[in-house]
């Protein structure tokens, strides 16, 4: 059986059940829901600690009608980071490594905020396609330039998770079959292999916090111009 | 000390003797009603064992995530049973 180094993107099926619905039922799981009690357990204190803090940072720049925002964005906020965070995990599956799934996430939610813009205030949306103080004979260009720039928008969320996502398992994977192959043939550069597997696997982790706020604040900018 | 009386459905698992396993599996309610009733019911005992506590440590999330890392390996053995000594990755 040929296989690649991509099958580990790959959703294999049990019973019928693919491992995607497993991966993404379990931050589900793993979230406890507030509850109403004076003084809760620590999990649920850290998690609304975080959300708080979060929501508040996340939605300074943006007016009062956008904060009906602040549930779905900060809802997002933490199902990407927590399916980032458990793709790293040995032998999962990472959800968000799938472009249908990131997309699935941007087109919806950047529609949104376009049709709110042209909705509640259309002239000022339009505006938008425009910079202040560009030279009367760039217009027609900077104008078709602007609208091509905002088709991409939600393309460019969905390829940016998923990109990074994938890249950072491939290395991962790659360097690691290296270092597996190496130690029994050479193991002084084993070990500088597994130093530099080490260093990747902190990387990726930031990378996984990263990428999921990196959207949710691009989502947010893109409100902030809207609404 | 006799035990009071207990219908043979209503007994948890580990109560039920080997004869009645038969009864027991019968009367239980296995509609989706009745399956999501017994996840949540797993579920809270879970929560209020390991974590619902005055100084959980971090063995409540540890367990589920170790779980949770078993169950994907057992999900895709089919497809990882292909790596183990392949002569080329």
């Amino acid at each position: 059986m040929v296989t690649s180094f991509f099958d580990q993107f790959s959703s294999p099926l049990f019973m019928g059940i693919p491992l995607m619905a497993l991966a993404l039922l379990l931050p589900w799981i793993l979230l406890p829901t507030p509850s109403s009690r004076w003084l809760n357990n620590r999990l649920l204190t850290l998690q609304n600690w975080f959300l708080g803090m979060f929501t508040r940072q996340l939605l300074l720049p943006i007016n009062h009608p956008g904060h009906k925002w602040a549930l779905i964005l900060a809802s997002l906020m933490i199902f990407l980071l927590s399916l980032n965070l458990l793709g790293l995990l040995p032998y999962t599956f990472t959800p968000t490594t799938q472009l249908s799934i990131n997309l699935g996430f941007a087109v919806p939610l950047w529609l949104a905020t376009v049709l709110i813009g042209l909705r509640n205030q259309p002239n000022l949306s339009l505006a938008h396609l425009l910079p202040e103080g560009t030279p009367l004979l760039l217009i027609p260009i900077l104008i078709i330039i602007e609208t091509i720039s905002l088709m991409i928008r939600p393309l460019a969320l969905g390829v940016r998770l998923t990109a990074n996502l994938t890249a950072g398992h491939l290395l991962i994977q790659l360097i690691s079959t290296g270092l597996f192959v190496l130690l029994s043939l050479q193991p002084a550069v084993a070990i500088l292999t597994g130093a530099l597997l080490l260093m990747l696997s902190l990387l990726e982790v930031a990378v996984a916090i990263i990428q999921a706020y990196v959207f949710v604040l691009l989502l947010s900018l893109y409100l902030q111009e809207n609404v | 000390m006799a035990d009071r009386p207990v219908a043979i459905v209503e007994k948890r698992l580990m109560d039920v003797k080997l004869g009645e396993l038969g009864t027991w599996l019968g009367g239980r309610d296995f509609t989706p009603n009745g399956i999501i009733a017994s996840v949540r019911r797993g579920h809270d005992r879970y929560y209020n064992k390991y974590i619902n506590v005055k100084k959980g440590g971090i063995g409540g999330v540890a367990m589920l995530l170790a779980g949770y890392v078993a169950l994907s390996y057992f999900w895709e053995y089919d497809h990882l049973k292909h790596d183990r000594w392949r002569k080329y990755h």
